[in-house]
């Protein structure tokens, strides 16, 4: 081996000064620790964004072995500057393994088939990977007795392991997230590339590697830096489904995403409904206040701009006209012209006998004249001190304002069970305002035990008049949802004033407290 | 440290803000915006005297208003309200309102100035009146009055930028050494104590309107330290304690604690005591364009009396005791010259000293220097931390941050907005800072004002369409030690008809609630002189 080559071969390894040494077996722990980070990555990714993480992790860690055992298979093939070769692995594998958790979400949305892209991440990574021991074993022969390099490579390769399976779940992916402990690694691996070229820059040519090693580094340093702005260009790093549709109006970010046949949609992030469950949440939002006035000739939803509010109310022939105030313009727009969507609010948004109004709602109940017989309030949670305004006394006295003597509105107010501060707060409030309140409440499995609240200018009826084709509300089951047990009973709580927003405070508590 | 770095990239401007730019992305070649401010060129004219003599016949009139900032304004507002019209007010700028004045874009309107009135203390009854005629106050609770809520400022009231996370509050909650937070603690228990005494002649030892003070020697023996003396005699050196001082006076009176009056710096912390129903005492009212609300509601009440474009240039007491004003029209470009009974002066006491100086001293008073810059910005910032506040301060710039707009009126998280940045140029002599105000260009200004929003907000990058920089030359007058005594506010405040003086330079303290008051004691003492009936509101 070697006999003709005038650039280093092994043996110049022997020569080198002691520290070389040093530095391969840290070596052998670095890149053990990052090899089985990337399949770690690759396992957890897949998981997350396809689902079924048993056969995930189960197909990608099969792949990424059985791709070592090519690399290691391949390594014979290596015959001369196992030393060089070792440097362009290393190189290779930060770009593919650095690259590999932000380019996977970033291909995501945009490949046709992304587990094709996945296992060929994977298997490329893998065999690498492989490649590095048998390299590094054969780099060290001269340096140590087998017995001893055995040993030492061995020890030092399961240790890595053992610190990337205990770094990855406790500290990299909550701490840094997935895209971010990537780069981190593929820096951790150009870094070993770094520090072999700098003890071996006087026996040999180096300036190629050097240059491609620190053209890694920087891309990945990059990345690093721009991890956030790519996750948030990456709507699947976020969405645990995939993303049929995502748009950011000058209001919210919008995203519909699709498995199978649940449709989702979330605004700024947070669900707002599933296709498999809505018609409980819009059954119960709305028919409780329809059942119980006499004559609904005028009803007004706030919020609700998907439509689907409106579909329960345009079933009651007795509705003259709905006025539906939603702050963005793409959102109704969205719902009334796309077919698919159109289909799922039984194109309501373009129904004769409806009015929209997109404008903010905070501003729109301050100057609004008129009297509606049933006002139906269905914001998002009030999860920031903007939205909270929408649940404040002063907000519910100018719908007060706006709702007939004989009216019934009804107010979305968040989970009784997870939030039951939160949820009582808005029954506190309408009080402060001037009305009666009652709570009732429904399980939607996708939201779990959500809750609502009537209110009126005099006491309710109890009895209530439903429509026969129901199919979450019966007469009955409507008269349970009234009831509450022990764990989400009435409690004395705060009026959500402006300028207290007692509300979005509770919330963030109780929902951060649930959510861990 | 900190501070100090930033400051040096505001003040040195060019290099360092360029480079700030950079860092933060690239330059735009022009930002949309406007440089513009109190109009210099004819307060100038003032001092260099070149108006052309009267001519016409002298008009006879009961009284003149001479300005039309907040005092002017409310003492117009109280003449009207009881019944008396024969008066004019004469503005020399286009516009009253003085530096409560706003400006209006297509997303909102926005103050140039001053931006807020805190709830009034029980002592300020002549203010509360008034927020009661202009259906701010709505009501009453056992518990005192009720404010309407949609003009109290919303929470979350305020945000502080420390250690790269946004947090509630104006102090830092976390991350300190006990021993700073402790000695935050000692402080609040020492304004706490001046909150609470009462002077030998009955009076609260600080309150607003800051006349109706105490003046036990106990404590206005205070103004003759200047506040970070008194700061470093008392112990108070925590560094963020001193930072977070430091902040509240630039914020109110423009000026650093070494050139504040201890007296005043305590006044600050002491003399509010809110009186509002539903724990509200400690609110602050607020609104789009600032203060604007307040003065243009004034000035709508007294409509047909005000005349903008007007400088009164001299005022002479006249053998028979009338006051002889000349008068110049900037829109006719003429003179003419009035004879009122009674003539008030509503202008900044340096101003007054110029028109009238047989009746007013100079005396010692100075003047501090303000920057606002109105950003327009397609989408709100955001940060690490707590969400956006009314009112965002960043510990690491020597600016005081910025407030939003559209915090009262919208319930919309995203969409375009206003912020409005504030800046005292407090580090040099009042002199030379108004040079390097003057000398600086729009795009200068604009980089400073743009290096230091990203510098706090980086998501603000490629968000902001427009920087509209306002300058102030003489924003506020500087409480400085001995103001309590300077002999020529004394005068001032002791004056008697034919000519009195209102405005916030009587006490020492540019704010809304001094103005309001030296407005309305003019105005019922001149009420007193002319023998018009009324029923004082004070």
């Amino acid at each position: 081996m070697a006999e003709a080559e005038p650039a280093i071969t092994v043996d110049s390894a022997e020569r080198a000064p002691a520290s070389l040494a040093v530095i391969l077996l840290v070596s052998v722990l670095v890149v053990a620790t990052c090899g089985l980070i990337y399949e770690l990555l690759a396992g957890t990714l897949a998981s997350y964004l396809l689902g079924d993480s048993v056969t995930q992790f189960s197909t990608v860690i099969g792949t990424y072995l059985f791709a070592m055992g090519v690399g290691s298979w391949l390594s014979r093939h290596v015959r001369r500057d196992e030393m060089g070769v070792f440097v362009r692995v290393e190189i290779l594998i930060a770009a593919l393994g650095g690259w590999s958790a932000a380019g996977l979400f970033l291909l995501f949305p945009v490949v046709g088939d992304f587990r094709i892209a996945l296992y060929a991440l994977v298997l490329a990574i893998g065999v690498l990977v492989g490649l590095e021991i048998p390299l590094l074993i054969r780099i060290l022969r001269h340096r140590f007795a087998f017995r001893e390099l055995v040993s030492n490579v061995l020890t030092y390769d399961y240790v890595g392991a053992l610190i990337a399976s205990l770094l990855f779940p406790l500290v990299l992916v909550p701490w840094l997230g997935m895209m971010r402990t990537g780069f981190v690694f593929g820096l951790a691996n150009v870094a070993v590339a770094l520090a072999l070229l700098v003890a071996l820059r006087r026996q040999r040519r180096v300036a190629v590697d050097v240059i491609a090693a620190l053209v890694v580094a920087a891309s990945l340093i990059a990345g690093l830096v721009a991890a956030d702005r790519m996750q948030r260009w990456s709507e699947v790093a976020f969405y645990g489904e995939p993303v049929i549709y995502a748009r950011s109006t000058p209001y919210q970010r919008m995203v519909l995403t699709r498995r199978g046949e649940d449709l989702r949609l979330y605004l700024n992030g947070n669900l707002q409904f599933s296709t498999r469950d809505e018609y409980r949440y819009h059954e119960a939002l709305v028919w409780p206040v329809l059942g119980r006035v006499a004559r609904p000739d005028t009803v007004l939803i706030l919020g609700g701009g998907d439509g689907l509010a409106a579909r329960e109310v345009l079933r009651d022939p007795r509705v003259r006209q709905v006025t539906l105030v939603d702050l963005d313009p793409e959102m109704t727009r969205l719902f009334r012209d796309t077919p698919q969507l159109a289909a799922l609010n039984a194109d309501s948004l373009s129904s004769p006998r409806m009015r929209i109004h997109n404008t903010d709602a905070f501003r729109w109940v301050r100057e609004a004249r008129g009297s509606y017989d049933a006002v139906i309030v269905d914001f998002p949670d009030p999860t920031e001190f903007s939205l909270g305004k929408l649940y404040t006394e002063s907000f519910y006295r100018e719908v007060a304002r706006l709702l007939a003597p004989e009216g019934v509105m009804t107010v979305q107010s968040t989970s009784p069970l997870v939030a039951p501060e939160s949820y009582w707060t808005v029954a506190t409030t309408l009080e402060s305002a001037g009305l009666h309140a009652r709570g009732y409440h429904a399980y939607v499995p996708s939201f779990g035990e959500w809750g609502f609240t009537l209110a009126a200018h005099r006491p309710f009826a109890k009895a209530t008049r439903l429509p026969q084709n129901l199919r979450f509300l019966t007469p009955s089951s409507e008269r349970a949802m009234f009831d509450f047990p022990p764990d989400m009973a009435r409690r004395p709580t705060p009026v959500n004033r402006l300028d207290n927003q007692a509300l979005v405070r509770s919330f963030a508590r109780e929902w951060g407290n649930y959510e861990g | 440290m900190k501070a100090e770095t930033s400051r040096r990239t505001i003040l040195a401007g060019g290099s360092a803000a360029a480079g700030a730019s950079l860092l933060g992305g690239c330059v735009q070649p022009t930002m949309a915006g406007m440089l513009d401010g109190a109009d210099w060129r004819r307060g100038h004219r003032l001092r260099d005297g070149s108006f052309p003599a009267p001519d016409g016949p002298v008009q006879d009139i009961d009284v003149v208003i001479a300005g039309g900032g907040v005092a002017g304004l409310a003492t117009g507002w109280r003449l009207a309200d009881a019944g008396f019209a024969n008066f004019t007010l004469f503005e020399l700028e286009d516009r009253t309102g003085g530096n409560a004045r706003s400006g209006r874009n297509a997303v909102s309107a926005y103050p140039l100035g001053a931006h807020y009135l805190p709830v009034p203390n029980r002592d300020a009854a002549a203010l509360r009146y008034m927020l009661r005629s202009f259906g701010m106050i709505v009501g009453d609770a056992p518990d005192g009055p009720v404010y309407d809520p949609y003009q109290l400022c919303a929470d979350l009231e305020e945000r502080l930028l420390w250690r790269g996370e946004w947090q509630e509050g104006l102090f830092p909650q976390s991350g300190l050494p006990s021993g700073q937070q402790a000695q935050r603690q000692r402080f609040d228990q020492s304004m706490d104590y001046f909150r609470r005494a009462v002077g030998l002649d009955g009076r609260p030892a600080f309150t607003i309107p800051s006349v109706l003070s105490s003046v036990d020697p106990r404590f206005t023996a205070l103004d003759r330290l200047n506040f970070a003396d008194w700061l470093d005699s008392e112990g108070f050196t925590a560094p963020a304690l001193r930072a977070y001082l430091r902040y509240c006076c630039r914020d109110d009176y423009g000026a650093e604690p070494e050139d504040v009056s201890a007296w005043a710096g305590i006044h600050y912390f002491a003399a509010r005591r809110g009186w509002a129903a539903n724990g509200d005492g400690d609110r602050e009212l607020t609104w789009p364009e600032g203060n604007d609300r307040l003065a243009s509601l004034m000035a709508a009440r007294i409509h047909s009396n005000l005349r903008p474009a007007h400088t009164v240039f001299r005022l002479a007491v006249t053998a028979e005791g009338r006051a002889e004003l000349d008068v110049f029209d900037h829109t006719a470009g003429r003179s003419r010259r009035l004879r009122a009974k009674v003539a008030i002066l509503a202008m900044p006491h340096f101003v007054a000293a110029r028109v009238a100086p047989s009746v007013c001293s100079p005396g010692g008073l100075s003047y501090a220097p303000w920057v606002v810059a109105n950003v327009t910005v397609s989408r709100p910032p955001e940060g690490k931390g707590v969400p956006l506040a009314w009112d965002n301060v960043s510990t690491a710039s020597d600016a005081l941050g910025y407030v939003v707009a559209t915090h009262q009126t919208t319930s919309a998280a995203l969409g375009p907005t206003v912020l409005t940045w504030y800046m005292p140029l407090s580090r040099e002599t009042p002199q030379v800072a108004r040079k390097i105000m003057l000398t600086r260009s729009l795009e200068r200004w604009q980089e400073i004002v743009r290096a230091d929003m990203l510098a706090m907000n980086p998501d603000l990058d490629g968000a902001i369409e427009r920087i509209d920089v306002w300058r102030w030359g003489h924003a506020m007058i500087r409480p400085t030690p001995g103001f309590l005594t300077d002999p020529a506010r004394l005068a001032a405040r002791s004056a008697h008809p034919p000519v009195l003086f209102a405005h916030s330079d009587l006490s020492g303290l540019s704010l809304f609630e001094e103005a309001h008051h030296h407005g309305v004691a003019a105005a019922e003492m001149a009420l007193t002189h002319l023998g018009h009936a009324f029923e004082s509101i004070a």
